[in-house]
C-alpha cells in the first residue's frame, strides 16, 4: 500500500516535468478523466451532433441549424419553456421570502428552535419521486383536500390543481417548496447567525424596528449569501424532472412539460435524438447565461481563496 | 400409489429433461394492466411449460415509457432476450444497425406468410424480404365503450353510433353523468382523434392523410368537419380528471361515465370486472359510422446475441408466440385480435368477433405505427395533447396538424 | 461557494434564552411558525394515515382522518406483493438493488473525491486547477446533455444496464461536489503538518493513510450522508442506465404506482412511497446537524 513515490516537489531537479509528482497525477486520473472524457467530451458531442439530423442513432448527418429551428417553431418546446419560466420565478421568489423569513423567526430566539428546524427541512431528505406522489395523493380531487373541505360543508369549494392546465404549475410549485424551502432557510439562518451582535444593537439604539432592520440593514448585508442561494435555486430548476414525471407526467396535456423532460421524451421515445440534442443544448446555453454573472459577481475582479 | 410414483417418476423425469436445455429468457413488454398482465402471464405459462424459463421485465406505463428503455438496451448492448415493440417503423433503424434478429428461417419453417391475417402485418415486420418480428395480436384504436348502466340512471338509450352519442350528451350530462372519460395524456387524445376523424372525415380523407401524408387533404373540408367534431368531444370530456387509460375505463366500468374512445384492449378491463358484453357495456367498432379497424399490433423483437444457445431459445420463442394455442390464450385474455386467420375464436365475446368479422371482410386499414416515425406521431401527440386540454381552436389545431403531416416521414 | 455553508456551529442559538414569552409579537411568531409547520407535517402524516387505512376507509373519504381500523396489509402489499406486470414481489426487490447500488457508489465516490482533493490541496501540479474547474463547471450543466453519451461510453466498456455502469455513473456525477468538499478540508490542514511528514519522508500515500484520513472523519460523515440521500434519491439515472431487473427503489415505485390494475390503491402507494422515504428520512433524523452541513455542501449538486 505504502508506495513510497518521494515525488519531492519544487526543489529536487527531475529530468522531465512529466514525472515531478507523478503519484499525484496517477491518483487524480480519475478525476482528469471525468473531466475531459465525460463532462467536457460529453458536452462537446452533444452540442456536435445537434447539428446532425441523427434520428434513432447518432449519424454525422450535418443538417445546419435545422434541429433549432424546428424546436423554437415547436409549441411544445414553447410551452415547456414558459411553464419553466413561471415555475422558475415564482420558485425563486417564494423560496427566498420563505426561507428567509422563516430563517429570521427561527434567530428570534424561540424555543423549540430544533424541533422547527427539523421539520422544516426533513422534507429535502426525500426524493422528488416520493414528494411528487405524496402531493399528488393531498390534491387528488376524489379523496384529497378538496373532498375534505367539501365533506365540511362548502360544497363548492374547488381546489384541483393537478388536473386544470392553469394551475398545475401551481401544484408543482406547492410541492417544490415544501421539499426545498427547509434548505435555503438553513443557509439564510447561517446567514443570519454570522451578522455581528453590534448591528442589531446599533439599530435598536438608532429606534430602527425589527422588520425595518432586516430590509434595510440585515438583507443587504447577506448579499452573498442570497447570491449563493439564488444560484443554488436557479440550478435545482433547470433540472426539475423527476418531480414532474411523479406527480403531472407531463400533464394534463402539455401544461405541465419541463424542458428536461422534452429532451428526454425526443431523445428515447421519439427517437429524434437530434431534435433531443439541440434542446439539452439549448438548456446548457440557460445555465451558462445564469452562471457568467454569478461566476462574475462571485469571482470578478477579486481574487478569493 | 402406483400412478403417484409414475407420475412422480415423471415429473421428475421432465425436470431434469428441462434442466439440460433450459434458457432463461428476459422478456420485456408495457403490458401491465390487468386484462395486459393476464394475458402475458399466458405467454410465460406456455413457455415455462416447455422447460425454458421467462423472466418478465414489465415496464409500467404506456409505451412511450417503455420504448426508451427497451431502445436503449438495445442500443447500450445490454439486450433483453425478446421484446414488444409496436411493429412498424420503430423498428427500422435497429434493423438497419443489425441489432435484430433474422428470423426467416422460423418465418418458413412455421408458413407464417400463409398464415398471417391481414398479411400487411407481416409486411411490417419486413425489411429486405427479411422477416423481423413474430406479429402478436391485433389492435386497433377505433372503438368507442358505452356503460349501460350510465344511459339506463338517465333513462336513456344506449347509443348505436358517434351520432346519437353526442346528440344524446346533453341529456347524460344534464343526468349528471360525464358524457366522455378521457385520459389526459397525449395518445389517447391523439387515439380519439384519430377514431373520431375515421368516422366523420370518412376513410378516403383519412387515407389520403394518413397513409398518403397529403397535407392538401388534412387542410380540406373533410378534416374541418372532423376537427369541429373533436373540439365538441373535448367539451363532453372537460370534466375528464384522469390520466391513466384504465381509470378512464373504470369510470365507463362503473357508470360514472357515458363512453371512452379507446383502443380494443379497453375490453380486457371490462373483462376483469366481469362485466358481459351487451348488457353490462357495448362497444362499437369504428365508431358505430365506418367498419373498419387499423392494424396496428404488438410484435415481438428478438435482439441478436452471441449465445448460440440463446439465439436457438429466441426462435423457439418466436415459432410459439405464433402457434394457435398461444394465439387463442393471449388474445382472449387480452381482448385483442389473433394474428392468424385460421384458429377457432369461438370464445371469444361479442366485441371480438365484431373485430373478426370486419378482419375477415378486409376492412382493414394500417396503423399510425406504420404509416409515421415515431418522431412524428409524438408531434401529433403533442399537439393532441394540447388541443384536448387547452381552448385551443379547432382550425388552429387543423392548421398544425396540417404542418405536421406536409413534413411527416 | 463552499464558503457559505453553514457550519454546525453557526446555526448554534446565540445570547440568552427568550424571556418574554406571551407579547403580541410572540404569539405571532409562534402562531406562524406552527401554521408552517403544519404546511410541512401535513403530507408525511397523511401518508402514515393513508398507508394504515383499508380502501374501502378510503373510498368513504377524509385523508386526514385518523385510521378507524389499523392495518399494516399495505405495507405488506407494497413490500412483498405488489405487482408491476406479472412480477409481484413488490419494492422489497427494487430496496436490494438500492442497496447494491448504494454501498459501491458511495465508497467508490468518496475513495476517488478524497484522493482528488488530497492532490488538489497538497500536491498541486501542472493543470490541476484546470481540471477542477471544468470538474465545477460540470456540476451545473444540465445532465440531460451528457445523457447519451455516457449511454455510448458504457456500450463501449461494457456496462450499460448493470448495477456496476450506474455505480460509475454515480461515481462521476457525484465527483465534483465531493472533491470541493474535501480539497476545502484538506486545504485548511495546517501546512507545517503536511511539511513535517514530507522531512520524515513520508510519501504521497502515507501522508493520505496515516495524516490526513484520521484527521478528517468528520468530513467523510458528511460525504458520506451526501451521498447516500442523493443515490438513494436518484431517479434519472436509474431509469435510463439501469433495465428493469436492476431498477432501484425510486424507480420500481414510480413503476408500482403508475401501473395501475383496476383501481388505484392508494394506501398500498402511500405506504410504498413510505418504504422508500424511509432511508433517507432515518438518515435525517440521525445525524442531525451533520446532515445540514451535508446538504448545503451537496446542493449546488442539483
Amino acid at each position: 500500500m505504502t508506495v513510497v513515490s518521494d515525488p519531492r516537489p519544487r526543489s529536487a531537479k527531475r529530468p522531465s516535468r512529466l514525472f515531478k509528482n507523478w503519484m499525484a497525477k496517477i491518483a487524480s486520473l480519475p478525476m482528469i478523466l471525468t473531466a475531459l472524457v465525460v463532462f467536457l467530451g460529453g458536452t462537446a458531442w452533444t452540442v456536435t451532433y445537434s447539428f446532425t439530423g441523427s434520428r434513432m442513432l447518432p449519424r454525422a448527418k450535418w443538417v445546419g441549424l435545422d434541429q433549432y429551428e424546428r424546436l423554437w417553431d415547436t409549441d411544445r418546446w414553447i410551452i415547456s419553456i414558459k411553464n419553466l419560466a413561471i415555475y422558475g420565478s415564482c420558485s425563486m421568489i417564494l423560496t427566498l421570502v420563505l426561507g428567509f423569513s422563516l430563517a429570521a423567526c427561527l434567530d428570534r430566539k424561540i424555543r423549540f428552535e430544533s424541533a422547527f428546524r427539523t421539520i422544516f427541512l426533513y422534507p429535502f431528505a426525500l426524493s422528488f419521486v416520493v414528494t411528487g406522489l405524496a402531493w399528488q395523493w393531498i390534491l387528488n380531487p376524489d379523496f384529497g383536500l378538496q373532498s375534505v373541505v367539501r365533506s365540511w360543508g362548502w360544497e363548492s369549494f374547488a381546489f384541483n390543481p393537478l388536473n386544470d392546465p392553469n394551475t398545475v404549475i401551481f401544484g408543482l410549485l406547492i410541492a417544490g417548496l415544501w421539499q426545498g424551502t427547509g434548505l435555503i432557510m438553513c443557509i439564510m439562518l447561517a446567514g443570519l447567525r454570522g451578522i455581528d451582535e453590534d448591528i442589531w444593537k446599533a439599530a435598536r439604539v438608532d429606534g430602527i424596528g425589527t422588520v425595518k432592520t432586516y430590509v434595510v440593514v440585515i438583507i443587504p448585508m447577506m448579499r452573498p449569501v442570497f447570491i449563493t442561494a439564488l444560484v443554488m435555486i436557479a440550478s435545482g430548476i433547470i433540472k426539475l424532472y423527476d418531480l414532474v414525471v411523479a406527480q403531472t407526467g407531463g400533464g394534463p396535456g402539455l401544461a405541465s412539460e419541463v424542458p428536461a423532460k422534452y429532451v428526454i421524451e425526443y431523445m428515447f421515445r421519439a427517437q429524434n435524438l437530434g431534435q433531443g440534442f439541440a434542446a439539452s443544448t439549448m438548456m446548457l446555453c440557460s445555465v451558462v447565461i445564469i452562471l457568467i454573472p454569478w461566476a462574475y459577481l462571485e469571482f470578478g475582479g477579486r481574487k478569493r481563496g | 400409489m402406483s400412478t403417484t410414483l409414475k407420475s412422480l417418476l415423471v415429473g421428475t423425469a421432465l425436470t431434469t429433461a428441462s434442466a439440460a436445455s433450459a434458457v432463461e429468457l428476459e422478456v420485456t413488454h408495457w403490458w401491465t394492466s390487468g386484462g395486459e398482465a393476464a394475458a402475458v402471464s399466458e405467454f410465460a405459462a406456455a413457455w415455462n411449460a416447455t422447460g425454458n424459463t421467462w423472466v418478465d421485465g414489465a415496464i409500467a406505463g404506456s409505451g412511450g415509457t417503455a420504448r426508451p428503455i427497451i431502445i436503449s438496451r438495445i442500443l447500450g448492448g445490454d439486450p433483453m432476450a425478446a421484446t414488444q415493440l409496436n411493429h412498424g417503423r420503430q423498428a427500422q433503424e435497429l434493423i438497419e444497425a443489425g441489432l435484430l434478429l433474422d428470423l426467416t428461417d422460423v418465418a418458413e419453417a412455421g408458413g407464417w406468410t400463409d398464415i398471417v391475417n391481414p398479411s400487411s402485418l407481416l409486411d411490417a415486420c419486413t425489411l429486405d424480404g427479411k422477416i423481423y418480428c413474430v406479429p402478436i395480436n391485433i389492435h386497433s384504436a377505433q372503438w368507442i365503450w358505452l356503460s349501460h348502466a350510465a344511459y339506463e340512471n338517465a333513462g336513456l338509450e344506449v347509443p348505436s353510433d358517434w351520432n346519437e352519442f353526442v346528440a344524446t350528451a346533453g341529456d347524460l350530462n344534464a343526468a349528471g353523468t360525464l358524457p366522455l372519460a378521457m385520459g389526459q395524456q397525449g395518445w389517447q387524445q391523439s387515439i380519439a382523434f384519430g377514431a373520431i376523424t375515421l368516422a366523420v372525415a370518412g376513410l378516403d380523407a383519412w387515407k389520403a392523410v394518413n397513409v398518403d401524408k397529403d397535407a392538401d387533404a388534412a387542410r380540406g373540408p373533410e378534416y374541418t368537419a372532423a376537427f369541429e367534431a373533436v373540439a365538441a368531444a373535448r367539451s363532453l370530456a372537460s370534466e375528464s380528471a384522469v390520466q391513466d387509460w384504465n381509470l378512464a375505463t373504470n369510470m365507463v366500468i362503473t357508470g360514472q361515465a357515458g363512453a371512452q374512445i379507446m383502443g380494443d384492449w379497453a375490453q380486457g378491463e371490462f373483462a376483469v370486472a366481469g362485466q358481459v358484453e351487451g348488457e353490462d357495456y357495448s362497444c362499437l367498432p369504428g365508431l358505430g359510422l365506418n367498419a373498419v379497424l387499423d392494424t396496428g399490433g404488438d410484435a415481438f423483437y428478438f435482439p441478436v446475441n452471441d449465445d448460440p444457445e440463446i439465439t436457438a431459445a429466441q426462435k423457439e420463442l418466436a415459432a410459439l408466440l405464433i402457434s394457435p394455442e398461444a394465439q387463442v390464450s393471449f388474445n382472449l385474455a387480452k381482448g385483442s385480435l389473433p394474428v392468424r386467420g385460421d384458429i377457432d375464436m369461438s370464445a371469444a365475446n361479442g366485441c371480438m368477433q365484431k373485430g373478426l368479422e370486419i378482419l375477415a371482410s378486409g376492412g382493414v386499414l394500417p396503423s399510425a405505427d406504420i404509416s409515421f416515425s415515431a418522431d412524428t406521431q409524438t408531434q401529433i401527440e403533442d399537439l393532441m395533447a394540447q388541443f384536448w386540454t387547452s381552448d385551443m381552436s379547432a382550425a388552429d389545431a387543423q392548421a398544425d396538424y396540417a404542418d405536421l403531416i406536409e413534413k411527416a416521414d | 461557494m463552499a464558503d457559505s455553508s453553514p457550519s454546525a456551529a453557526a446555526l448554534e442559538p446565540r445570547g440568552r434564552k427568550p424571556k418574554k414569552t406571551f407579547s403580541r409579537a410572540n404569539i405571532f411568531l409562534y402562531g406562524t411558525l406552527i401554521m408552517v409547520s403544519m404546511y410541512y407535517l401535513l403530507p408525511l402524516y397523511v401518508m402514515v394515515v393513508t398507508s394504515l387505512k383499508g380502501m374501502p376507509e378510503i373510498r368513504m373519504g377524509n385523508i386526514f382522518g385518523p385510521p378507524m381500523e389499523i392495518t399494516f396489509e399495505p405495507w405488506v402489499k407494497a413490500w412483498s406483493e405488489a405487482c408491476t406486470g406479472i412480477n409481484c414481489d413488490g419494492l422489497s426487490r427494487g430496496f436490494g438493488n438500492s442497496v447494491r447500488i448504494l454501498i459501491p457508489s458511495v465508497l467508490m465516490s468518496i475513495v476517488i473525491a478524497s484522493v482528488n482533493g488530497y492532490a488538489l490541496a497538497n500536491w498541486k501540479f501542472k493543470g490541476s486547477e484546470v481540471f477542477f474547474t471544468i470538474l465545477i463547471i460540470g456540476a451545473f450543466i444540465p445532465y440531460q446533455t451528457m445523457l447519451y453519451p455516457i449511454v455510448i461510453m458504457l456500450r463501449e466498456i461494457g456496462l450499460m444496464g448493470s448495477i456496476w455502469g450506474l455505480v460509475l455513473v454515480h461515481t462521476v456525477f457525484g465527483m465534483p461536489i465531493l472533491t470541493l468538499l474535501f480539497r476545502n478540508y484538506f486545504a485548511s490542514v495546517p501546512e507545517e503538518l503536511f511539511k513535517a511528514a514530507r522531512v520524515d519522508g513520508a510519501g504521497f500515500w502515507q501522508i493520505y493513510f496515516q495524516i490526513m484520513i484520521p484527521m478528517a472523519l468528520p468530513i467523510f460523515v458528511v460525504a458520506i450522508i451526501l451521498q447516500v440521500t442523493g443515490i438513494w434519491n436518484d431517479f434519472l439515472f436509474g431509469v435510463i442506465y439501469t433495465k428493469p431487473a436492476t431498477y432501484p427503489m425510486t424507480v420500481q415505485l414510480n413503476n408500482i404506482v403508475n401501473s395501475v390494475q383496476g383501481i388505484k390503491e392508494y394506501n398500498v402507494n402511500m405506504a410504498a412511497t413510505l418504504l422508500t422515504g424511509l432511508v433517507p428520512l432515518i438518515i435525517y433524523f440521525a445525524s442531525g446537524k451533520l446532515f445540514v452541513r451535508g446538504i448545503a455542501a451537496g446542493a449546488v449538486k442539483g
